[in-house]
């Protein structure tokens, strides 16, 4: 079925009850050719690229919940490129550039909205760090601006550009290319996609071990619902990675801790853009339903019980509100927390494993929502061609043991 | 928030305390190769269960003290200072 202005109408005629489902549901078949653990936008992306660019349809998605119900359905949905490092750089750029025709590529609305992502500077030491990000985003051929306090008001009208306030506005940057996007739709637009290619989405399954034949390779998974067969298997969990490789023996550099975010009620158009600040530990911008959307910042301690402490979100609160005074008196709606899955070098690992037939994709942490369409791809090419796709290979696993750490943590502290 | 027991100050709230980490990770020797050093600088347990923790009571008195902690409901089973031996948790293991 194709979503267009005709279907559009003919179902209005009957009221929008005769659309049909949007992806099978089907019984796991005994085997495939490659089995993706994990029902995230990256897992499902996977699969969607593997069955139409890679011609690899004989494939499966296995999601112990229901597909999007991980980070991708929790996340504030910033997108953007303007990472530090030339690695970074090309990785997310990668996936921008697959963002900007998404929802023609599926043929379903995935609302991505480059509406532009402001990143506040706060101090001189803010200034220094965020021209250092402007200078390499321009030789990277990455856009850009440096924008002044005042210009940074009349980009987003409404900001607090005050001299005397605890954090005073010193320069933004902007990057007009990013934005946000519509998470559920991201991992359905991925799921229908792919099944309409022959991928099998099978929900409420749960991987609970990793079969291994004699020479150590990969042979299928057994999960919650029987044994499945595979010739290669891709694990895409995020902050369940490390509980998933072990079961392949592979230890994995990698923390799990929880991150918050939090909606308003709905409020009329106000926040235009996309607006960060790390050192104040706020990012803020507005669906088109109205609601705010907020970022806090992530717990201190290893956990997966999907909510985080109350401190964090009241902090995180007290900064937009010094931001955006304007904001005082809006009531939240809903809070929630989401498990990240964090390295050392706040870089992805996406790759190779030493298991012969395994292939990972994790370590996105807090920022891995942008990159959904560019990991998947990624990661399928990896799978497909049995070696890392060269803009994935400085992501290998192997960077922690040859000290090829890709730094964004110390270069950036970006949360998002 | 967390509600943590100094074992020298007693129960306080968590933002008087800094998580350092997991604990019992040994250091990789001077002449360690690069998959040694790696692994003892980078790789960690993760447990999704019981989980062995350092932590410090920063904005207290400072010191740092053993905790094990359930990773999924977030509470402590026992903390204890450093030196001393671990609290019998009744078989329930670790890592
Ligand atoms: C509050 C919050 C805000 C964020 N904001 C942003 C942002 O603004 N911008 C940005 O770029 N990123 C952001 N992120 C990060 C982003 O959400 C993640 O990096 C990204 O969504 C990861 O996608 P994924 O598909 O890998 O993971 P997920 O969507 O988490 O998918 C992994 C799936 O694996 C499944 N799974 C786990 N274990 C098993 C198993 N044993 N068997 C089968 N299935 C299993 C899970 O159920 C889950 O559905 C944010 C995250 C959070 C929590």
């Amino acid at each position: 079925m194709h979503f267009s202005f005709l279907s559009l109408l003919r179902n209005a005629f009957s009221a929008h009850r005769d659309w049909p489902e949007q992806w099978r549901s089907p019984e796991p078949k005994p085997a495939y050719d490659v089995v993706i653990v994990g029902g995230g936008g990256h897992g499902l992306a996977a699969a969607y690229y593997l069955a139409a660019e890679f011609g690899i349809r004989d494939v499966a998605v296995v999601e112990k919940g229901w597909i999007g119900g991980g980070n991708t359905g929790r996340n504030t949905t910033i997108v953007r490129s303007n990472y530090l490092l030339e690695e970074s750089e090309a990785l997310y750029d990668h996936a921008l550039k697959l963002w900007e025709n998404l929802s023609q590529v599926l043929n379903y609305n995935v609302m991505f909205s480059p509406r532009g992502v402001m990143m506040l500077a706060h101090t001189t030491h803010d200034v220094q760090s965020f021209k250092r990000h402007y200078h390499a985003n321009r030789l990277a051929g990455i856009d850009t601006e440096w924008l002044t306090p005042e210009e940074a008001r009349d980009w987003c009208p409404g900001l607090n550009i005050a001299k005397d306030i605890r954090y005073p506005i010193v320069g933004a940057t902007l990057q007009k290319r990013g934005g946000v996007a519509r998470h559920d739709a991201v991992a359905w637009g991925y799921a229908r996609a792919a099944s309409a290619l022959g991928v099998d989405i099978i929900q409420n399954c749960e991987v609970t071990g990793v079969r291994r034949g004699a020479d150590g390779a990969v042979i299928g998974l057994d999960t919650s619902g029987g044994t499945i067969a595979a010739k290669k298997v891709g694990v895409s969990v995020a902050g369940h990675s490390s509980q998933v490789m072990d079961m392949a023996g592979v230890r994995l550099p990698i923390e799990s801790f929880p991150l918050q975010a939090l909606v308003s009620e709905p409020l009329k158009p106000i926040v235009s853009c996309v607006v960060m600040s790390n050192t104040i530990h706020a990012y803020i911008s507005q669906s088109d339903k109205g609601d705010l959307v907020i970022g806090a910042g992530t717990d201190q301690y290893v956990s997966y019980s999907q909510t985080g402490g109350m401190q964090i979100t009241a902090h995180t609160l007290d900064a937009i509100c010094e931001l955006f005074p304007v904001l005082r008196r809006a009531r939240m709606m809903r809070n929630w927390g989401g498990i990240v899955d964090t390295t050392a070098d706040r870089s992805p690992i996406l790759g190779t494993t030493p298991v012969p037939g395994l292939y990972v994709n994790c370590g996105w942490g807090t920022g891995g929502f942008k990159a959904t369409p560019g990991a998947g791809h990624l990661l399928a090419a990896t799978i497909a061609r049995g070696e890392p796709h060269p803009i994935a290979a400085p992501f290998s696993l192997d960077r922690f043991a040859r000290g090829r750490l890709i730094d964004e943590a110390a270069a950036a502290a970006v949360a998002h | 928030m967390l509600l943590i027991t100094c074992p020298w100050c007693g129960p306080r709230p968590e933002i008087e305390f800094a998580a350092r980490g997991e604990a019992h990770v040994a250091r990789a020797a001077p002449d360690a190769d690069g998959e040694a050093i790696a692994a003892a600088l980078y790789l960690r347990s993760n447990t999704r269960g019981l989980l062995a923790e350092r932590w410090r009571h920063v904005y207290g008195c400072g010191r740092y003290f053993n905790a094990v902690r359930h990773t999924v409901t977030d509470k402590f089973v026992a903390t204890w200072r450093v030196g001393e031996s671990r609290p019998d948790l009744g078989g329930e293991g670790t890592r």
